[in-house]
């Protein structure tokens, strides 16, 4: 290895990179567009469920219960209708998701009877949010029916009882439940993982669609000097990505950051070598620009997107395609992401993670450099 | 090592060297040597085996039989010791569009381990070589091709090699820069440089020491240009201008003590054995049959006309000067 040819590729790498306003584009905005729009996109919590109310008393009483809801973060009353008919075509049209029919004897029977049933109708074509949507109904209706209660109790004298068995819950880590704390992370890996292979995937076929491999490969420098020379440049541009990405999440997008700057430079700099090694791959493999650019995009972004623990929780895939997981780049660094920003964890407690991808990164680069060979044959 | 070789005088030999794709044999069993300095054209049409022959001494290609040494070294065995003797000028351009001129020369001189005030006298030298002083950020894509040509010479001769590859360097290149060009060239075999270049032009082909002929992968001629067209072409030959080639053509090859006719631009060349006997009766034999001509007249064989001659497949739009 000749520091001065790894100097003069990565110099001309430079200089081609700045001068290309497609890569440049790769370079600055991509990253930056991607965490705009995933960072935003991918929202996990479920808020403002339009409901549709069908109130056939109208009475204090029953406005009292409906305008719960409306106060709930959960939901939000989009339309109030006069019949069964116009509940239905509300459901239909998809203009709420959830339904409730509030009967014409409410306060009757709370009065009389002291329970009354309310109909809730769930749209559950998406079951997920249907089930969390009659929890949260559910709790909204139970604070009612406790604060009716309490009323009715003072009213009769008597004492209020609390329950005999009291759940104190504390959440950690991501105290808020927002799960932006949980998703931003994620995305964070999965811009760097795209960003990456798409830099590097142009970097090899560029130079055998211009013609200029021939006389390269005429020329004393080795494999391993290409490589260096073609990864240095991008793996500081990865760098500078890294750095707004990271800061964006936690400047603009206010996840909480409790680890350590090391940590996170560590880590970040061994994904960085294993997803420009996996773009170098592929443009080793694929001569053409374009077609490496696919690829590059295809082989990211999936598996990115669903097997990375980004937005799905691994524990909870069926054990083959947990196993398959191990396979996934960006799961370790997903996993070692999410530790250090909301756990604080640092090298100790992220040693597996840390060990695997650097052993990921020791193969990829292995077989990146052996792909590639001087001749025409 | 050939006996030649080993006292540094023959700087590239090739024996019995084969070169198949596949079913596809593309150099077929080419032997033959270069000594330093000396300036070997290799002409043929296109797709007759000169870029693959030049690979394979490049180290690009492995052959697939036979041997080759360049600079005394076994192009199978150590091409990365071949490539810090050689220069290489592939066919397509192969400079960076997107780089200065100053930027590329640079790059290559970095590439080669030139540095320090060689690399500065050496940019100067091809910059001035290239006709591009006082261009040096000029990018390279805004060139024309008479200097982008130029500037990759430059840049493969930038080390200072003794043996220097040029495959088909002045195709694309108006007439007046191919002179320039080969200015260069003779300027480089006169330092000692070693040159292998390919071309389809005729004329280029002239300015060669010695030249190979290569037809469908094998070497059908080897000599000087002058040795050439007077060894190949057994008789004599005659040149007849007419308005109308057309006619004349399929008629006259029956015409008395006519061996071989081919076309030549609108002029047919006559391969004869005696023209003081021969003009008159073929021009008899014409007017007997109402052809018309303009003149029939003995001329010297040009290369094309050797070329017409030892290749069986001719080829005339693409071996045209």
């Amino acid at each position: 290895m000749k520091a001065r040819r790894i100097k003069a590729i990565a110099k001309k790498e430079l200089i081609q990179v700045w001068r290309d306003p497609r890569s440049l584009m790769i370079a600055l905005l991509m990253p930056l567009m991607q965490m705009a729009l995933l960072g935003y996109g991918v929202n996990l919590d479920i808020k403002h469920i339009p409901v549709c109310t069908f109130d056939r008393e109208g009475s204090q009483r029953s406005e009292a219960l409906l305008k719960r809801f409306q106060a709930s973060n959960y939901f939000s009353v989009v339309e109030a209708v006069g019949s069964y008919g116009a509940l239905k075509d509300a459901l239909d049209y998809g203009r709420c998701k959830i339904g409730i029919v509030i009967p014409p004897d409410f306060s009757e029977r709370l009065v009389d009877i002291g329970t009354v049933p309310v109909q809730i109708i769930l749209d559950a074509t998406d079951d997920n949010t249907a089930s969390i949507g009659l929890g949260y109904a559910q709790d909204v209706v139970a604070g009612f029916s406790s604060d009716v209660q309490l009323v009715t109790w003072q009213r009769q004298g008597a004492i209020p009882q609390s329950a005999p068995v009291l759940l104190q819950s504390r959440v950690w880590f991501n105290e808020d439940l927002d799960s932006r704390n949980f998703v931003i992370p994620g995305v964070v890996a999965m811009v760097l993982a795209l960003v990456g292979a798409q830099l590097t995937s142009l970097t090899i076929s560029r130079e055998w669609e211009r013609g200029t491999m021939e006389v390269l490969i005429s020329t004393p420098v080795t494999r391993m000097e290409l490589m260096a020379g073609k990864l240095l440049p991008y793996f500081a541009i990865g760098l500078i990505d890294a750095a707004v990405c990271l800061a964006l999440a936690v400047y603009w997008f206010e996840v909480p950051f409790r680890g350590a700057l090391a940590t996170l430079f560590l880590t970040t700099s061994l994904f960085l070598v294993v997803v420009l090694g996996v773009g170098y791959f592929i443009s080793v493999a694929i001569r053409s620009q374009v077609g490496a650019s696919q690829i590059a995009l295809l082989v990211t972004m999936l598996p990115t997107t669903l097997l990375s623990g980004f937005a799905f929780p691994i524990d909870q895939m069926p054990w083959p395609i947990q196993a398959i997981t191990y396979l996934v780049h960006s799961r370790y660094y997903v996993t070692i992401l999410k530790a250090v920003f909301l756990k604080g964890a640092g090298l100790v407690e992220l040693a597996a993670p840390i060990s695997l991808l650097a052993i990921y990164a020791a193969v990829v680069a292995f077989l990146a450099a052996r792909a590639f060979h001087k001749t025409l044959d | 090592m050939s006996p030649d070789a080993a006292n540094g005088e023959v700087r590239i030999v090739t024996d019995r060297l084969v070169k198949r794709f596949g079913a596809f044999t593309a150099v077929d069993e080419v032997s033959f040597s270069v000594r330093r300095g000396e300036i070997m054209g290799f002409l043929g049409p296109n797709g007759a085996g000169k870029s693959t022959l030049i690979r394979m001494l490049c180290g690009l290609l492995r052959p697939t039989a036979g041997r080759a040494e360049v600079a005394g070294i076994d192009v199978a065995r150590n091409p990365e010791s071949v490539r810090e003797n050689i220069g290489y000028m592939s066919q397509k351009f192969s400079l960076y569009n997107d780089l200065s001129v100053i930027e590329n020369l640079r790059f290559f001189g970095g590439i080669y381990g030139v540095k320090g005030p060689r690399l500065t006298q050496r940019v100067a030298f091809a910059m001035e070589m290239a006709g591009l002083a006082g261009r040096a950020d000029a990018l390279v894509s805004n060139l024309s091709g008479g200097w982008k040509q130029r500037l990759a010479l430059g840049c493969a001769v930038l080390h200072q090699p003794p043996i220097l590859f040029l495959d088909e360097p002045t195709s694309g290149v108006d007439p007046s820069s191919r002179r320039r060009f080969w200015d260069l060239i003779y300027a480089l075999s006169e330092q000692g440089v070693t040159i292998l270049i390919t071309t389809h032009y005729m004329d280029e082909a002239e300015y060669c020491n010695r030249l190979a002929l290569i037809n469908t992968g094998r070497l059908v001629a080897l000599g000087t240009p002058s040795e050439l067209k007077r060894g190949a072409i057994q008789g004599r030959l005659l040149l007849v201008e007419c308005d109308d080639a057309g006619p004349l053509l399929e008629a006259i090859e029956t015409a008395p003590g006519v061996r071989d006719v081919a076309p030549f631009g609108s002029a047919l060349h006559l391969l004869v054995d005696d023209p003081a006997a021969d003009i008159p009766r073929i021009e008899q034999f014409l007017s007997v049959r109402g052809l018309r001509w303009t003149r029939i007249e003995p001329i010297r064989p040009t290369l094309e006309d050797v070329f017409v001659q030892l290749v069986a497949v001719r080829r005339p739009d693409e071996a045209a000067p």
